[in-house]
């Protein structure tokens, strides 16, 4: 069942990893010369669809076909030759060689083995020219080029390869305004001259100014295929792609008392060039949220409350007192506790044992004139792990085994034994399965009950709204929206997010 | 990157209940360096026979030991602090220079020995300090910064020295030194003592737990409260520090204070720290693995001195060492489940 002036088809493709079907029959087809959009929440299948196509993962079951032909795409090379060529969110060029070393990388043309650098500058020139960049020099380093024009760069490749599918994954996300149209721009010539662009963004305005159709992908299958853009309302795709409820499940908990004291105040913070003027209360036993776009700030802001990054201006207290800027020390001292985003690299010691990662923040309690007391230390660290209901509940386990549920665990038992005031949440579920979500979910909710402020931001939304007490809604840096959280939903939070990001 | 981007598939599955992953114990790690420290003395035994076995001989192994222990117990520290220092040599051979220069050039007998002891101590912490703060708070790579302390100490103890040895005439200095207590040599007390302490450090105190953190995942530690650049610069204090004392143990070793003392120490230390089981990325480390890593590679010295081999002969059993235990212990770090040493 191959459509009409297909030029690739794919049809139920699966994918799964180990604990996890992350493509579940999949189908798309994309027409020579439209722009093709993927639309779908975190989770969806969009990246591991991406890989797919470029060769970097082998589907386990399914059929792609390329003007009606099967084909395999067996690797990254294999996906060239089949005239397919991805633009990755990373911006996959060389700082240090020029923009015609770039273009030619892993092609580079030659006469005997000799590198003809002349011919290739000449033929970079020329797809410069077609692209409508006559400004960038084929002999200018790549690392002295913006990010809209390291794009160019990565779209001239795409070209050089006479790539017949060019595979754009957020292309948008590192440019600003003005680089967009200039982006929107290129992509009607390319489309116009009969190439095919598959364009992944979230930002639906973009779709709707410049994709021909739609795709949307739910949970590792296609919810939509191939809806035409213009009779497809924004409201109608959110729906398409949130359509669901049962994954969140939040334990009921009592309402703040109103005459609850603020415990982490934050006024006026920024930082030069990420975020500004980002006032926040917190009171005790309160759950508020972040809501907003990875790049709006939100992170960064969590970092600065945390003295983790330095504010510009502003002040943060808790319990009144007020925290040294830019000292995490200080403020894990005054009990603010960071469970980061990047669990791996910013939150664990990997290759120590459970215990040890438990006691991080506060082992010092166990030495006596420096000299640690290892019993107490382990017994402390099993009193958590019993708490956490820790699978397995080993504590000389290497915390590198255990799964993305069990080492979020890790991290709440750290505050927890540490005894936080403050506790900050960046992206709590993570890479973390269904059934320990709900956990996590209660471990959080537990701590509030004590008293506990906790601040949280998430890229998930209904996480973020159906946890919080108060949402703040970020974009570009900015608080655009401050409000209780049940009284504002998915589409209100998604719309001010798109109007922030564009203003 | 934006909003609500897919997770990353789970890379790591955990099969509950299979296999038992568990560290592998320190033990059974230096189980490993143990027999092939008794392996190395039969192999003594076979080819030199009665000379290797020798009491005296075996004194000898551990006086050789000594200097070089002392350094390597320092560089421990700084590698499992997830950093390295290469200037070690040339900051033994600045603090023995600078040691002696203060011994000949005040009036004999002034001195007292244990100022020149401190002198030492003092001058190879202070190039720690250095060292410390270009790499904690200027943000130099350890490499680079250590390499320019390497020359730079290196020169100045040329300079101070003018490149002439300096006979030490301390006598108190050299009495301490030469004695046997128990039998042994002070150098070799020496050894043990900063060996015995650097166990206790790394491994029982509040210090020592700090070290493995930072090694181990300096982002981690700083979002855990840790005062992280603190802590590299005290990591490189010590380093330095032994190198210091090492200068010291130099002298009495060799009597003369010299700006060649050292050289090439770096390498012999860093071969010593990675034979003996401390991961070089930082993270894990165990001075008796050190301890035992020195060991070995002085007892090969010993046994090709006896057999009148070559040094260059010595060098390619030394680099075959390397590679072995490194391969060895990637082996391990690979296989998390595994608990053989």
């Amino acid at each position: 069942m191959v459509s009409d002036g297909a030029f690739l088809t794919m049809r139920g493709i699966v994918k799964h990893f180990p604990g996890a079907r992350a493509l579940d029959g999949v189908d798309l087809d994309v027409r020579a010369g439209e722009v093709h959009c993927v639309l779908g929440q975190n989770g969806a299948g969009k990246s591991t669809l991406i890989k797919v196509l470029a060769g970097a993962h082998q589907p386990n079951a399914g059929d792609i076909h390329i003007d009606g032909h099967p084909v395999a795409i067996t690797s990254p090379v294999a996906a060239l030759r089949l005239g397919i060529a991805t633009m990755y969110q990373e911006l996959d060029v060389v700082d240090g060689l020029t923009v015609a070393e770039n273009v030619f990388l892993g092609h580079e043309l030659s006469t005997a083995g000799v590198s003809s650098s002349g011919a290739m500058i000449r033929r970079t020139r020329d797809l410069l020219a077609q692209l409508g960049h006559r400004e960038i020099s084929p002999r200018t380093e790549v690392g002295n080029l913006s990010a809209a024009g390291k794009q160019i760069v990565s779209m001239a490749r795409a070209l050089s390869r006479q790539a017949r599918l060019i595979v754009m994954d957020e292309p948008s996300a590192v440019l600003d305004s003005e680089e967009v149209a200039t982006l929107f721009r290129v992509v009607r010539e390319v489309t116009a001259a009969g190439v095919a662009i598959i364009y992944i963004s979230h930002r639906l305005e973009e779709i709707r100014q410049i994709g021909d159709r739609i795709t949307v992908l739910k949970n590792g299958q296609t919810v939509a295929i191939g809806i035409p853009v213009e009779q497809t309302s924004t409201r109608e795709l959110i729906t398409l792609m949130t359509g669901r409820s049962e994954e969140y499940v939040f334990p009921p908990r009592p309402a703040v008392a109103p005459d609850a004291p603020d415990v982490l105040v934050a006024e006026g913070l920024s930082v030069p060039g990420i975020f500004e003027d980002v006032s926040l209360r917190i009171r005790a036993g309160e759950i508020v949220g972040l809501a907003g776009l990875v790049g709006s700030g939100r992170s960064e802001i969590l970092e600065t409350i945390c003295g983790a990054r330095r504010a510009g201006t502003g002040r943060v207290w808790v319990d009144g007192a007020p925290l040294r800027p830019g000292s995490v020390t200080s403020a894990v001292a005054a009990g603010v506790g960071l469970c980061p985003e990047e669990r791996k690299s910013q939150g664990l010691l990997l290759d120590e044992p459970v215990y040890r990662n438990i006691t991080l923040s506060s082992f010092a309690r166990f030495a006596r004139g420096g000299f640690l007391d290892e019993l107490r230390e382990r017994r402390a660290a099993d009193r958590q792990i019993a708490g956490l209901q820790l699978h397995p509940a080993d504590p000389s386990r290497v915390t590198r085994t255990l799964s993305g549920g069990n080492q979020q665990k890790i991290l709440l038992g750290r505050w927890l034994e540490h005894g936080c005031r403050v506790l900050v949440l960046d992206e709590p579920t993570r890479g973390v399965d269904v059934g320990a979500r709900a956990e996590i979910y209660q471990l959080i909710v537990a701590l509030a009950a004590t008293g506990t402020a906790v601040l949280v931001v998430s890229s998930e939304l209904p996480e973020v709204l159906g946890m919080s007490d108060t949402i703040h809604v970020v974009a570009d840096g900015r608080v655009v929206h401050t409000g209780p959280a049940h009284e504002i939903d998915e589409h209100r939070v998604l719309d001010l997010v798109m109007e922030g990001e564009a203003a | 990157m934006s909003a609500f981007t897919d997770p990353v598939p789970p890379d790591e599955t955990v099969r509950e209940g299979t296999r038992r992953y568990t560290l592998p114990g320190s033990l059974a790690r230096n189980l490993g360096l143990v027999i092939a420290l008794l392996v190395l003395c039969a192999v003594g035994w076979f080819t030199a026979d009665v000379r290797f076995l020798d009491g005296d001989n075996f004194v000898t192994i551990l006086r050789f030991a000594s200097v070089i222990g002392v350094v390597s117990v320092g560089m421990t520290f700084v590698i499992t602090g997830g950093g390295i220092d290469l200037s070690v040599g040339s900051v033994l051979g600045l603090s023995s220079v600078w040691a002696s220069t203060l011994a000949t050039q005040t009036i004999a007998g002034d001195v007292h020995w244990l100022v020149v002891v401190f002198t030492a101590c003092a001058v190879g912490a202070a190039c720690g300090l250095v060292s410390g703060i270009l790499i904690a708070y200027g943000k130099v790579v350890a490499f680079i910064a250590t390499l320019a302390m390497m020359v730079a100490a290196r020169g100045l103890a040329e300079i101070i020295s003018n490149k002439r040895s300096q006979i030490l005439d301390v006598p108190p200095f050299m009495d301490f030194f030469q004695s046997r207590p128990l039998g042994l040599p002070t150098l070799v007390w020496v050894f043990l003592i900063v060996a015995a302490m650097a166990w206790v450090l790394l491994n029982r105190t509040t210090f020592g737990r700090r070290t493995i953190a930072v090694g181990g995942n300096a982002e981690a530690s700083r979002l855990a409260g840790i005062r992280v650049r603190a802590h590299t610069v005290a990591l490189y204090v010590i380093c330095g520090f032994c190198s210091g004392l090492a200068g010291a143990m130099m002298i009495a070793r060799t009597t003369v204070g010299s700006s060649t003392h050292g050289s090439l120490y770096e390498l012999d230390a860093i071969a010593a720290v990675v034979v003996g089981g401390t991961l070089l990325i930082g993270g894990r480390g165990t001075i008796v693995g050190t301890v035992l890593g020195v060991l070995i590679f002085s007892t090969l010295n010993n046994i090709f001195t006896l057999n009148n081999l070559s040094i260059s002969a010595q060098s390619i059993v030394k680099g075959a060492i390397i590679v072995i235990a490194v391969l060895l212990q990637q082996r391990f770090a690979n296989r998390p489940g595994s608990s053989s040493p």
